[in-house]
Protein backbone atom coordinates (compact mmCIF):
# COMPACT_ATOMS: atom_id res chain seq x y z
CA UNK A 1 0.00 0.00 0.00
CA UNK A 2 0.86 3.85 -0.76
CA UNK A 3 1.88 5.89 1.73
CA UNK A 4 -0.70 8.45 0.29
CA UNK A 5 -3.40 5.36 0.60
CA UNK A 6 -2.25 5.11 4.38
CA UNK A 7 -2.58 8.68 4.99
CA UNK A 8 -5.78 8.64 3.83
CA UNK A 9 -7.10 5.84 5.84
CA UNK A 10 -5.38 7.23 8.70
CA UNK A 11 -7.36 10.44 8.89
CA UNK A 12 -10.43 9.04 9.47
CA UNK A 13 -9.74 8.28 13.04
CA UNK A 14 -8.88 10.01 16.26
CA UNK A 15 -6.71 9.11 19.03
CA UNK A 16 -6.65 10.03 22.65
CA UNK A 17 -2.97 11.08 23.88
CA UNK A 18 -3.63 10.38 27.71
CA UNK A 19 -0.21 12.43 29.23
CA UNK A 20 2.44 14.79 27.08
CA UNK A 21 5.45 13.74 28.72
CA UNK A 22 8.05 11.70 27.39
CA UNK A 23 5.59 9.02 25.77
CA UNK A 24 3.12 11.14 24.89
CA UNK A 25 4.76 13.66 22.84
CA UNK A 26 7.16 11.08 20.92
CA UNK A 27 3.82 9.25 20.47
CA UNK A 28 1.62 12.03 18.86
CA UNK A 29 3.99 13.19 16.55
CA UNK A 30 4.93 9.63 15.59
CA UNK A 31 1.06 9.73 14.75
CA UNK A 32 0.98 13.06 13.01
CA UNK A 33 3.70 12.65 10.66
CA UNK A 34 1.64 9.15 9.56
CA UNK A 35 -1.54 11.28 9.21
CA UNK A 36 -3.64 10.28 11.67
CA UNK A 37 -6.80 12.61 11.52
CA UNK A 38 -7.35 13.93 14.50
CA UNK A 39 -5.65 13.68 17.96
CA UNK A 40 -6.98 14.40 21.51
CA UNK A 41 -4.00 15.62 24.15
CA UNK A 42 -4.36 16.04 27.70
CA UNK A 43 -1.88 16.98 30.39
CA UNK A 44 -2.04 19.50 33.05
CA UNK A 45 1.84 19.76 33.41
CA UNK A 46 4.65 23.11 31.68
CA UNK A 47 7.23 22.28 30.19
CA UNK A 48 10.59 22.41 32.25
CA UNK A 49 14.37 22.01 31.54
CA UNK A 50 14.81 18.93 32.66
CA UNK A 51 11.69 17.39 30.44
CA UNK A 52 14.22 18.13 27.07
CA UNK A 53 16.41 14.80 27.97
CA UNK A 54 13.09 12.72 26.05
CA UNK A 55 10.00 15.15 25.21
CA UNK A 56 9.11 16.45 21.94
CA UNK A 57 10.16 19.90 22.89
CA UNK A 58 12.45 22.61 22.44
CA UNK A 59 14.43 24.99 24.88
CA UNK A 60 12.57 28.20 23.45
CA UNK A 61 9.18 26.88 24.66
CA UNK A 62 10.40 25.94 28.48
CA UNK A 63 7.93 27.30 30.55
CA UNK A 64 4.75 26.81 27.76
CA UNK A 65 1.74 23.99 28.41
CA UNK A 66 2.88 21.13 27.22
CA UNK A 67 -0.14 20.75 25.13
CA UNK A 68 -0.06 24.18 23.67
CA UNK A 69 3.58 23.33 22.21
CA UNK A 70 2.75 19.95 21.22
CA UNK A 71 0.19 21.22 19.14
CA UNK A 72 2.41 23.78 18.01
CA UNK A 73 5.04 21.46 16.90
CA UNK A 74 2.74 18.55 15.16
CA UNK A 75 1.45 21.85 12.88
CA UNK A 76 4.96 22.41 11.99
CA UNK A 77 4.97 18.73 10.83
CA UNK A 78 1.58 18.15 9.44
CA UNK A 79 -1.28 20.89 9.95
CA UNK A 80 -3.72 18.69 8.11
CA UNK A 81 -4.04 16.47 11.66
CA UNK A 82 -6.74 18.09 13.92
CA UNK A 83 -4.96 18.23 17.62
CA UNK A 84 -7.86 19.47 20.26
CA UNK A 85 -6.47 19.80 23.58
CA UNK A 86 -6.98 19.85 27.08
CA UNK A 87 -5.10 21.25 30.24
CA UNK A 88 -6.34 19.06 32.55
CA UNK A 89 -5.60 16.30 35.12
CA UNK A 90 -7.24 13.06 34.25
CA UNK A 91 -9.92 11.38 36.83
CA UNK A 92 -12.35 7.99 37.02
CA UNK A 93 -15.11 10.92 36.06
CA UNK A 94 -13.67 13.40 32.93
CA UNK A 95 -11.55 10.33 31.37
CA UNK A 96 -14.87 9.20 29.13
CA UNK A 97 -15.59 12.86 28.55
CA UNK A 98 -12.83 13.85 27.15
CA UNK A 99 -11.75 10.58 25.10
CA UNK A 100 -15.58 9.94 24.27
CA UNK A 101 -14.89 10.19 20.05
CA UNK A 102 -11.72 8.28 20.42
CA UNK A 103 -11.31 5.35 18.64
CA UNK A 104 -7.95 4.28 20.43
CA UNK A 105 -6.41 5.49 23.53
CA UNK A 106 -2.82 5.61 24.63
CA UNK A 107 -1.63 5.98 28.23
CA UNK A 108 0.99 8.12 28.20
CA UNK A 109 1.14 8.63 32.21
CA UNK A 110 3.87 9.21 34.54
CA UNK A 111 2.97 7.22 37.55
CA UNK A 112 1.85 3.98 38.24
CA UNK A 113 -1.12 5.11 40.27
CA UNK A 114 -2.75 7.87 37.19
CA UNK A 115 -1.72 4.52 34.70
CA UNK A 116 -3.81 1.90 36.73
CA UNK A 117 -7.03 4.54 36.91
CA UNK A 118 -6.92 5.11 33.24
CA UNK A 119 -6.53 1.45 32.33
CA UNK A 120 -9.62 0.35 34.74
CA UNK A 121 -11.48 3.34 34.20
CA UNK A 122 -11.20 3.09 29.69
CA UNK A 123 -11.55 -1.06 30.09
CA UNK A 124 -14.76 -0.49 32.34
CA UNK A 125 -16.82 2.83 31.57
CA UNK A 126 -15.13 2.19 27.75
CA UNK A 127 -15.64 -1.75 26.84
CA UNK A 128 -14.15 -2.20 23.12
CA UNK A 129 -11.77 0.90 22.90
CA UNK A 130 -8.03 -0.21 22.82
CA UNK A 131 -5.66 1.09 25.20
CA UNK A 132 -2.23 0.96 24.12
CA UNK A 133 -0.24 1.22 27.57
CA UNK A 134 3.51 1.76 28.15
CA UNK A 135 5.16 0.36 31.35
CA UNK A 136 9.10 0.32 31.62
CA UNK A 137 11.71 2.12 29.58
CA UNK A 138 13.82 3.41 32.55
CA UNK A 139 17.52 3.63 32.05
CA UNK A 140 19.38 2.75 28.90
CA UNK A 141 20.38 -0.34 26.86
CA UNK A 142 18.75 -3.60 27.28
CA UNK A 143 16.99 -3.02 24.17
CA UNK A 144 15.42 -6.09 23.28
CA UNK A 145 14.05 -6.90 26.70
CA UNK A 146 11.13 -3.99 25.55
CA UNK A 147 7.95 -5.46 23.66
CA UNK A 148 4.49 -5.44 22.57
CA UNK A 149 2.24 -7.50 23.58
CA UNK A 150 -1.47 -8.17 23.43
CA UNK A 151 -3.23 -8.85 26.37
CA UNK A 152 -6.60 -9.39 24.61
CA UNK A 153 -8.49 -7.46 22.02
CA UNK A 154 -8.34 -4.05 24.01
CA UNK A 155 -5.45 -4.28 26.09
CA UNK A 156 -1.88 -3.57 24.63
CA UNK A 157 1.60 -3.07 26.63
CA UNK A 158 4.52 -1.49 25.23
CA UNK A 159 7.77 -1.65 27.24
CA UNK A 160 9.60 -4.01 29.32
CA UNK A 161 7.37 -4.47 32.30
CA UNK A 162 9.98 -3.71 35.10
CA UNK A 163 12.32 -0.78 34.70
CA UNK A 164 11.26 1.73 36.94
CA UNK A 165 12.08 5.44 37.17
CA UNK A 166 14.16 6.69 39.79
CA UNK A 167 16.78 8.81 40.66
CA UNK A 168 19.76 6.37 39.48
CA UNK A 169 17.55 5.06 36.76
CA UNK A 170 16.29 8.17 34.95
CA UNK A 171 14.14 8.62 31.47
CA UNK A 172 16.00 9.52 29.14
CA UNK A 173 15.58 9.37 25.34
CA UNK A 174 16.54 6.21 23.43
CA UNK A 175 14.31 4.02 25.51
CA UNK A 176 11.27 6.08 26.34
CA UNK A 177 11.23 7.35 22.20
CA UNK A 178 11.98 3.72 21.40
CA UNK A 179 8.29 3.16 23.71
CA UNK A 180 6.26 5.62 22.33
CA UNK A 181 7.22 4.85 19.29
CA UNK A 182 6.14 0.97 19.90
CA UNK A 183 2.92 2.45 21.19
CA UNK A 184 2.12 4.48 18.20
CA UNK A 185 2.76 1.37 15.78
CA UNK A 186 0.49 -0.66 17.89
CA UNK A 187 -2.42 2.46 17.45
CA UNK A 188 -1.17 2.44 13.65
CA UNK A 189 -1.74 -1.58 13.22
CA UNK A 190 -4.89 -1.53 14.73
CA UNK A 191 -6.35 1.57 12.87
CA UNK A 192 -4.96 -0.36 9.44
CA UNK A 193 -7.00 -3.08 10.73
CA UNK A 194 -10.26 -0.62 11.16
CA UNK A 195 -12.52 -0.47 8.21
CA UNK B 1 -6.72 -26.89 39.47
CA UNK B 2 -4.68 -25.90 36.00
CA UNK B 3 -5.53 -22.13 34.76
CA UNK B 4 -4.02 -19.99 32.00
CA UNK B 5 -1.31 -17.58 33.26
CA UNK B 6 -0.40 -15.04 31.17
CA UNK B 7 -0.75 -17.75 28.36
CA UNK B 8 1.29 -20.60 30.39
CA UNK B 9 -0.15 -23.38 32.40
CA UNK B 10 -0.26 -22.89 35.80
CA UNK B 11 -1.12 -25.73 38.02
CA UNK B 12 -2.32 -24.93 41.52
CA UNK B 13 -2.83 -27.88 44.48
CA UNK B 14 -6.51 -26.30 45.18
CA UNK B 15 -9.71 -26.39 43.44
CA UNK B 16 -10.09 -22.70 43.80
CA UNK B 17 -8.40 -19.66 44.73
CA UNK B 18 -8.48 -15.62 45.14
CA UNK B 19 -6.78 -13.55 43.29
CA UNK B 20 -4.82 -12.29 46.25
CA UNK B 21 -3.94 -15.92 47.31
CA UNK B 22 -2.51 -16.54 43.74
CA UNK B 23 -0.28 -13.64 44.01
CA UNK B 24 0.93 -15.00 47.26
CA UNK B 25 1.23 -18.28 46.23
CA UNK B 26 3.04 -16.56 43.18
CA UNK B 27 5.56 -14.74 45.26
CA UNK B 28 4.55 -11.50 42.92
CA UNK B 29 6.14 -8.55 44.11
CA UNK B 30 5.50 -5.60 42.06
CA UNK B 31 2.87 -3.48 43.70
CA UNK B 32 0.99 -2.03 40.46
CA UNK B 33 -0.62 -4.43 38.30
CA UNK B 34 -3.37 -5.40 36.08
CA UNK B 35 -4.98 -7.72 36.34
CA UNK B 36 -7.96 -9.60 33.90
CA UNK B 37 -9.68 -13.07 34.47
CA UNK B 38 -11.84 -14.35 30.90
CA UNK B 39 -10.96 -10.92 29.75
CA UNK B 40 -12.95 -9.01 32.91
CA UNK B 41 -10.56 -6.44 34.52
CA UNK B 42 -10.51 -7.07 38.71
CA UNK B 43 -9.93 -4.05 40.47
CA UNK B 44 -7.69 -4.16 43.31
CA UNK B 45 -10.32 -3.85 46.09
CA UNK B 46 -12.11 -7.20 44.36
CA UNK B 47 -8.51 -9.21 44.87
CA UNK B 48 -10.04 -11.18 48.11
CA UNK B 49 -13.26 -11.52 46.97
CA UNK B 50 -12.64 -12.92 43.37
CA UNK B 51 -12.29 -16.70 42.84
CA UNK B 52 -9.97 -18.01 39.96
CA UNK B 53 -11.34 -21.38 39.09
CA UNK B 54 -10.09 -24.72 36.68
CA UNK B 55 -9.34 -23.36 33.88
CA UNK B 56 -9.43 -19.42 33.98
CA UNK B 57 -7.75 -16.89 31.36
CA UNK B 58 -5.53 -14.65 34.06
CA UNK B 59 -3.65 -11.90 32.32
CA UNK B 60 -1.50 -9.80 34.13
CA UNK B 61 0.31 -6.67 33.10
CA UNK B 62 3.30 -4.85 35.33
CA UNK B 63 2.50 -1.11 35.55
CA UNK B 64 5.86 0.70 36.56
CA UNK B 65 6.16 4.63 36.98
CA UNK B 66 7.68 6.53 34.07
CA UNK B 67 6.35 8.16 31.12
Amino acid sequence: MRFSEIKTHLSKFRVGIAGAGGLGSNCAVALARCGVGSLVIVDFDVIEEPNLNRQYYFTDQIGMMKTVALKENIARINHDVNVIIHQKKLDRINITEIFSDCNIIVEALDSAVMKEMLIETVQIKMPGIPVVVGSGMAGWGKTNDIISRKVDETLYVCGDEYSEVSDNLPPIAPRVAIVANMQANVVVELLMNTK
Amino acid sequence: MKILLNNREEEFMKESISVYEMLILKKFSFKMRIIKINGALISKEKYDTTIIYDGDDVQMLYLMSGG
